[in-house]
């Protein structure tokens, strides 16, 4: 799976990118090119479903973060890099990869998963569920409750852009 | 097992920039690689070799698709990242509004 390397390589790259850059507009846009890595891994991975929603909320977060960036003037600070700041970054990645090292030794190794539940969906999805789609069916059949709080999470996140963003009642 | 790492590497560089950027909109930027990286380990995790996407049709025996719990889960969790963006890019529109900078250093002088 020589393909998932170098989606996943560009992906890092754009990261790095988009957190250096100075511009904040060029920022958004490298998080765009991460997301569209994103989709692609996620073709490459079977995952179809997600990488139509990826892909739609990608688009959607970079013109909500364009909204929130364009004709912002950012003073061109030149911020240097301070050595405490260096001397924090290595240390954190290297206690962080340190960690995630070990913590993936213990995983079951990539494309052998453990699937105890996944492939009881798998053989029940069509008797129980009536779905061809097995993933729609774990997602509005059996777990549906997960979509109900999905749903009351997404409920509240609207709630509070409006309240924060609405223009009456705001004191002058 | 590499793949894992690199995408361990690719949160990582999410958490970094989350915490030592001082400018807000970088802050948002920081979250979305980290929560990017975070749904990409899970269907990592969930990926079979060989394996088909998980859509039932003809020849297809129920051995031969990819884990679709995580899918299912990740499905949930890219939606749920799009509201948090959205309410993130809210506050930070309305502090630009009040203080006039994205900077937080600026942002906590300025309170008084």
């Amino acid at each position: 799976m020589i393909e998932l390397h170098v989606v996943l390589i560009l992906m890092i790259i754009c990261a790095i990118v988009a957190m250096e850059i100075k511009d904040l507009l060029s920022s958004v846009i490298a998080l765009g090119a991460v997301g569209i890595g994103l989709t692609v891994e996620f073709l490459l991975l079977r995952a179809p479903d997600l990488a139509i929603t990826q892909l739609v909320v990608e688009i959607l977060s970079v013109i909500i973060l364009i909204r929130a960036t364009v004709g912002v003037k950012v003073p061109q600070e030149n911020i240097k890099m301070r050595l405490g700041y260096f001397i924090f970054a290595l240390v954190f990645v290297a206690v962080f990869l340190f960690f995630s090292k070990r913590a993936v030794a213990q995983l079951p190794s990539f494309g052998d998963p453990m699937m105890k539940i996944g492939s009881l969906y798998n053989s029940l999805a069509l008797s129980k569920a009536g779905a061809a789609n097995i993933v729609s069916s774990v997602i509005l059949d059996f777990r549906a409750y997960d979509t109900l709080g999905e749903a009351t999470v997404l409920f509240t996140a609207v709630i509070g852009v409006l309240t924060v963003l609405r223009a009456s009642g705001r004191k002058k | 097992m590499s793949l894992y790492i690199l995408c361990l590497v690719l949160f990582a560089i999410g958490i970094y920039c989350l915490l030592v950027k001082k400018n807000l909109v970088k802050k948002i930027v920081g979250l979305g690689i980290a929560e990017y990286a975070l749904n990409l380990f899970f269907i990592l995790l969930g990926y079979k070799s060989g394996g088909e996407a998980p859509i039932l049709s003809r020849g297809l025996t129920a051995n031969s698709f990819v884990d679709p719990l995580p899918q299912a889960l990740i499905l949930t969790s890219i939606v749920i990242g799009l509201a948090v963006t959205a309410l993130m890019a809210a506050i930070t529109l309305r502090l630009y509004e009040k203080y006039r900078t994205f900077d937080i250093n600026e942002i906590r002088r300025l309170k008084g």
